[in-house]
């Protein structure tokens, strides 16, 4: 549904020529992809840390005809998503969506719908620290000769580390990819089970970086390349059990705690898919006694 | 049956609902006003126009009614509206030197030009807590001779410099105009400008950290007040179609020039170094501690090594500004489940691969044992 | 300042705001899908010999931030430089190192690739988008396009331009990630080979 739009603002917010800024550094991300280009991110109206970096990427992105859905952990419904939401209905009076296949652009935090994308869907990521390699180096002046010498050893350093200490390699999100063969790039806090969708996906996927002021991108059908060893590759994220509402296999699950006696259950982190599963008739474990037609929530 | 977690757009519309009520408080309390603020918390009215860097006191002061009180949600809602403002330009440097003055003091000299005005200050105010504050006072009238007039108090490093005694200040440059870390995103290694900029929009907080730092070590910078001045100064712009300038009002600035470490080579003479505060408003710990951390960031400029925080030029530039770290640090509280679930599993795998070891090698152990026995 | 503005001067988007939206996603996509197509749904009367996709592509991305180039063609019809200063304010440089954007609209004698901004090895993105007017576009034959924004691989032509263009498109992949990349411009018609893009006879 389109919402009115609040008045005394922009469409979308921001003024005319900080949009052109920014349309600058998204082509040139999109040129040069994995590559973080700096960019004069503005002060938003919602705080540092909270998605001003995809907000301002999806202000300058989104048109009137577009159809906006915004995730958080995967879910249309957390507080954030919410709220940025709301703030694009208001101030840009765009149609918004839970749905991820009637989405032409999807701002997210932390996830990658289930649902493949295709060709006509934008992906924007929030973004904390677009640095893959700020944890092990925190001097950009440093960081940035790294990238322009293609010197990653420090990486595979920590990776390596991460076995030798503990058999695997311990990071589980915010794993680190190699782009086309060249740059070396944050996936964003994504669980590394994520990943493997960014390779060679028919959608543009754009990152906003708000307060570290870096925009950056994969062009569809991009080589995305999580890095590993020989004898330690690359692995996902695995659960044991399928989702406990839909029954689906290889999604990536959310442990909810039932109570204080150590009973979980494990669900979809991506709601819209999860819904949309049941709505077709699959059934998990919590719901196996409950009809087909529209008994979940 | 398990019902996902839904209704977040109600909750956050009922926290807000909630947040208008404790807001205003009993109702019985009579409701401040931003012209309340304005007059009788003015310095907190200086520290949101300072660092939200907009000077706009009427604003400053709805910004702190609307935040309860919250300096930096204050400052926030200003950086916010200044971002939509638009620009005409930048306007004329302003001339302290012809400052309105209703303070100044020098640690320097004991007497100068202009005076030592002591202003309204808390300086030698005993720290006893006024209970006829509470129920209200009518204070007697100030003295006020010399107070805000036009007094003629030359600046005391201009005063060493006509002995040469201290490093000239660079003058303006046609071909590098003044950087606006606003605009453009902030490199290193950064101009002074920029730095100063920087400093100036800083948390007064993490300034007043660092400048105290210097003092106990961690980079000294030898510091002597030159000069604390406070008043108002004229603000003048040049529109394009009159090509000349013209006054746009009044601001209240607080200046600070810190004599500094004298430096010298085999070619040029010592002399004494400059470290520079200037803030909106009456804020002399803001300008003071701005002041020593800026001399801190000129560490390599004189060719000495950078060996504390306070000078670490990328460390300071990056951690100053209070609306970027409070966000990133009150994100925290945002759903991280994903991740968290990530390492969860990590965590669980992990446990169960040590135990795993840990039995087989208890295993092993009574295999030897039975074996030797 | 209207006085000083001949009478010829050609109008600029009729809906600003939503018109620049349209085309930037319209070049952004061609950026992102090298070698494809993509028609402008806005129509802009352009200048002089700009290509309405040229004219409407200024008209989106440029602005006082961003200095302009123009080849000699462009350059010497005062239109172009009339409608580019009054409607985007981008300033006009007569160093193709100093431009962000460069409008061209005769690619057969247009200047090598190195003369434009090409970027650092820290900062590859401080460099010149060309946006060259051509006679055709064809996706039929042409160039086998690879890389990022490819589906595998896909065909290329735009004329006219240099004989020893695909040379110069080669040894501007080599510079990767320095480098210039390429917008060309067909009537209402955009298609990119960003200098990511693999070109091969």
């Amino acid at each position: 549904m389109n919402a009115p739009m609040t008045a005394g603002y922009n469409f979308a917010y921001l003024d005319e020529q900080t949009k052109r800024m920014i349309r600058r550094a998204i082509l040139k991300a999109i040129a040069i992809p994995g590559y973080q280009v700096p960019f004069a991110s503005r002060e938003m109206p919602m705080p540092y840390g909270w998605g001003t970096g995809g907000v301002q990427v999806t202000a300058a992105v989104i048109g009137e005809h577009d159809v906006l859905k915004v995730i958080d952990q995967g879910s249309d419904d957390t507080t954030n998503a919410v709220s940025i939401r709301k703030f694009f209905a208001r101030t840009a009076g765009v149609a918004t969506t839970t749905s991820t296949a009637d989405a032409t652009v999807i701002q997210t935090r932390h996830r990658i719908p289930e649902a493949p994308l295709t060709e006509d869907q934008i992906l924007v990521y929030q973004v904390p620290i677009p640095e893959p390699l700020r944890f092990l180096e925190p001097r950009e002046t440093e960081t940035r000769t790294m990238h322009a010498l293609e010197e990653y050893g420090l990486m595979h350093v920590k990776l390596y580390e991460d076995i030798a200490r503990h058999g695997h390699i311990a990071t589980t999100y915010a794993y680190p990819v190699k782009v086309n063969g060249r740059y070396l790039m944050d996936a964003s806090p994504t669980p590394k089970f994520d990943n493997p969708k960014m390779h060679l996906s028919p959608a543009l996927q754009l990152f906003g970086a708000g307060r570290e002021k870096r925009i950056y991108a994969l062009p569809p059908y991009t080589q995305v390349v999580s890095l590993d060893f020989e004898d330690h590759p690359f692995e996902v994220n695995r659960f044991d059990k399928p989702c406990a509402l839909c029954a689906a296999h290889g999604v990536y699950l959310d442990e909810v705690v039932l109570d204080d006696r150590g009973g979980r259950m494990f669900v979809c982190s991506d709601t819209d898919f999860c819904e949309t599963r049941r709505a077709e008739g699959h059934r998990g474990e919590m719901l196996a006694d409950t009809p087909a037609d529209g008994g979940a929530a | 049956m398990y019902v996902a977690v839904k209704g977040g757009e109600r909750a956050i519309d009922n926290a807000h609902r909630l947040l208008d009520h404790a807001r205003r408080g009993d109702p019985a309390v009579p409701e401040i006003t931003p012209a309340q603020i304005d007059e009788q918390l003015a310095l907190a009215v200086d520290r949101v126009m300072a660092e939200g860097s907009l000077y706009d006191r009427d604003l400053a002061a709805l910004a702190i009614k609307q935040s309860r009180g919250d300096l930096i949600e204050a400052i926030f809602l200003v950086r916010a509206f200044r971002t939509t403002l638009p620009r005409f330009g930048a306007s004329e440097p302003v001339d302290s030197g012809a400052m309105r003055i209703e303070r100044r003091v020098s640690a320097t000299y004991k007497d100068l030009p202009g005076g030592q005005v002591l202003g309204p200050t808390f300086d030698y105010t005993h720290r006893l807590v006024d209970f006829a504050l509470a129920a209200g006072v009518s204070p007697p009238e100030p003295a006020t001779a010399g107070q805000g007039e036009a007094i003629d108090a030359p600046h005391v490093t201009g005063l060493l410099d006509d002995e040469g005694l201290i490093e000239v200040n660079p003058g303006a440059q046609a071909d590098h105009p003044v950087g606006d870390l606003t605009r453009e995103p902030l490199e290193f290694p950064a101009g002074r400008d920029l730095r100063l900029q920087n400093l100036a929009r800083g948390d007064e907080g993490f300034l007043l950290a660092l400048g105290y730092s210097t003092q106990r070590g961690f980079g000294r910078t030898h510091p002597f007040v030159g000069e604390i001045r406070f008043g108002e100064v004229e603000v003048a712009f040049t529109p394009e179609e009159l090509g000349f300038p013209v006054s746009l009002g009044r601001v209240a600035l607080t200046e600070c020039e810190m004599v500094t470490q004298f430096a010298g080579t085999a070619e040029v003479a010592p002399q004494f170094t400059r470290g520079y505060g200037l803030v909106f408003g009456q804020s002399e710990r803001k300008a003071m501690s701005m002041a020593l951390v800026d001399r801190a960031l000129r560490t390599r400029e004189f060719g000495e090594d950078v060996v504390a925080p306070a000078q670490d030029e990328e460390f300071v530039l990056s951690h100053s500004d209070n609306v970027q770290a409070t966000g990133f640090v009150e994100h925290l509280k945002l759903p991280h489940y994903v991740d968290f679930q990530a390492e969860l599993g990590l965590v669980r795998q992990l446990r169960r691969e040590h135990a795993e070891r840990a039995a087989a090698k208890a295993s092993d152990a009574a295999a030897h044992r039975e074996a030797a026995e | 300042m209207s006085a000083a503005l001949s009478t010829t001067l050609s109008a600029g988007f009729e809906r600003p705001v939503f018109d620049a939206q349209a085309v930037f996603r319209c070049v952004m996509m061609a950026m992102a899908r090298p070698g494809l197509i993509r028609t402008l749904t806005v129509a802009v009367k352009p200048p002089g010999r700009m290509a309405p996709a040229a004219a409407a592509l200024a008209l989106a991305m440029c602005d006082f931030e961003s200095p302009v180039w123009l080849d000699d063609a462009l350059a010497a019809d005062p239109a172009v430089a009339e409608f580019l200063r009054f409607h985007t304010g981008a300033p006009i440089v007569a160093d193709p190192r100093k431009a962000s954007f460069a409008f061209l609209a005769d690619g057969a004698e247009m200047p090598p690739l190195d003369c434009f901004a090409l970027g650092s090895p820290e900062y590859p993105d401080r460099s010149t988008t060309l946006v060259i007017g051509v006679d055709w576009i064809d996706t039929e034959s042409g160039w086998r396009l690879a890389g990022p924004g490819v589906n595998g691989q896909t065909r290329f032509s735009a004329g006219p331009l240099p004989h020893d263009f695909l040379g110069r498109l080669s040894d501007n992949r080599g510079l990767f990630p320095r480098g210039v990349d390429l917008v060309f411009v067909h009537g209402d018609r955009v298609a990119a080979i960003p200098r990511s893009t693999v070109v091969e006879k």
